[in-house]
């Protein structure tokens, strides 16, 4: 490769095998023999020192902090939970409550219109009954009033019998008289 | 190529693989292993942003998080249910291990993508300790838990006979690569992104190319931002299917 043969020719003058006078690599730094025991050892204290730290200090921390708040989150969770339960347990409370007051205002409902109704039927059972009472007693008045039209119209056939009898120039006998009317009432 | 570039002096010069370059961070000199290098700031620079987020972020502990707060949380949960999801119950205990390596990957991919920054998970050095590592680790412990036993991950016991011997001939192939893909693949993709920024922001020099170039270098980049999370997210996932090979071998 060019670059090799001019590695080679600059050799004296370059500050190391790797770089030539001018400052430049020779061919690829990562494959220079001299720097790798330098790499080596830093990159093992690097990896040493931070293996430490995160092994003492910080992983632990870290653990301990997610754990902690897995267990914040977890108790708040239990205890949302729980306020939701309570919550549900009110609002069952509350809707039996709510329930109980309907039924009981719906017997009452219930029981004030059964009791106006059983006064009412009362009173139209006793209006009824006064209605017939007054209907009977009408009637018996009726033919209380038909039957003395009845006597009344006896009498009278038999008063304006004996005077057209009289005004006749007969003699009034009241027996026969009586009697003839009746017949004839009857008749 | 790059450095004849330089030397013929056309005014196109590339030199993506510069930033690439480990030097030392005080002085010139050559690199020893002791050496404070750039890639040693950048390192820092990244425990410095892990602490700051996972340590100081976290610090008021907070039942109801602050931004930096989630941000730690998120990447908690992020790497922990993938952890429990693939290696389930018991490879839990590996978590810390992992969560590291997501961490580091994530933090040095990001901040990679800042101007003038170092990119130590593009150097193959670094991500083949990773990947070595988690290689190493995980066949130990395979072996400790389970035995001769954890050979069976080999022997592919649903397959006909006549098969099993050529499967596990594939397997045990398979199974030494892993180390070298899995290393192979996060320096590689960082590497290449950063090489093709650094491509297209040399095109900025020709003054009639560079609103297509800045316009480049942009698109690039936000793909580099999921590069970075993507590829620190498959180191750790292609980690814990390996560790979960080793807590179940059986196929």
């Amino acid at each position: 490769m060019a670059t090799e043969t001019h590695g080679a020719e600059h050799a004296a003058q370059a500050v190391s095998a790797c770089v030539d006078s001018y400052g430049s690599a020779i061919g690829m730094p990562q494959l220079c023999g001299e720097w790798i025991p330098n790499q080596i050892f830093w990159l093992v204290i690097t990896l040493v020192v931070i293996f430490f730290v995160l092994s003492r200090i910080a992983l632990p921390r870290i653990a301990s902090v997610l754990a902690e708040r897995q267990g914040t989150i977890t108790n708040d969770i239990a205890a949302a939970e729980q306020l939701k339960r309570k919550a549900e347990d009110a609002e069952a409370a509350y809707e039996k409550a709510l329930a109980d007051a309907k039924a009981e205002a719906q017997a009452i409902a219930q029981k004030t219109r059964d009791d106006i109704k059983g006064e009412l039927d009362a009173a139209l059972a006793k209006a009824d009954e006064e209605i017939s009472a007054k209907a009977a007693e009408s009637a018996k008045a009726i033919d209380e009033i038909r039957a003395s039209a009845v006597d009344a119209v006896e009498e009278v056939a038999k008063d304006t019998a004996a005077a057209i009898v009289t005004a006749l120039g007969g003699k009034a006998d009241d027996a026969a008289i009586a009697a003839a009317v009746t017949a004839r009432v009857k008749g | 190529m790059a450095s004849e570039a330089a030397e013929k002096g056309t005014g196109l010069v590339f030199h993506p693989m510069d930033q690439f370059i480990t030097k030392p961070l005080f002085g010139d000199g050559a690199v020893g292993m002791f050496t404070i290098t750039n890639l040693t700031l950048w390192l820092f620079l990244a425990v410095l942003g892990i602490i700051g987020l996972m340590v100081i972020g976290t610090s008021r502990r907070a039942i109801v998080p602050s931004r930096a707060q989630s941000v730690a949380e998120l990447a908690y949960g992020f790497v922990y249910k993938m952890v429990e999801d693939v290696t389930g119950k018991d490879g839990v205990k590996y978590f810390p291990y992992i969560f590291t390596l997501f961490i580091f990957i994530l933090f040095s991919n990001f901040l990679a993508l800042l101007p003038m920054s170092y990119s130590p998970t593009s150097m193959i050095a670094v991500t083949a300790v990773m990947g070595f590592g988690v290689f190493i680790a995980v066949t130990v412990l395979g072996f400790v838990k389970n035995g001769a036993g954890f050979l069976g991950l080999f022997w592919v016991s649903s397959a006909p006979l006549a098969l099993r011997p050529i499967l596990a001939l594939i397997e045990i192939i398979s199974y030494f690569v892993r180390p070298v893909s899995h290393s192979i693949r996060l320096a590689g993709n960082i590497m290449a992104g950063h090489a093709v920024l650094k491509v297209f922001a040399g095109f900025a020099a020709i003054t009639l190319v560079s609103p297509l170039s800045i316009l480049g270098v942009t698109a690039i980049y936000a793909l580099e931002v999921l590069v970075g999370f993507i590829q620190a997210y498959v180191f750790t996932i292609l980690t814990c299917v390996y560790l979960k090979d080793a807590l179940h071998p059986s196929h």
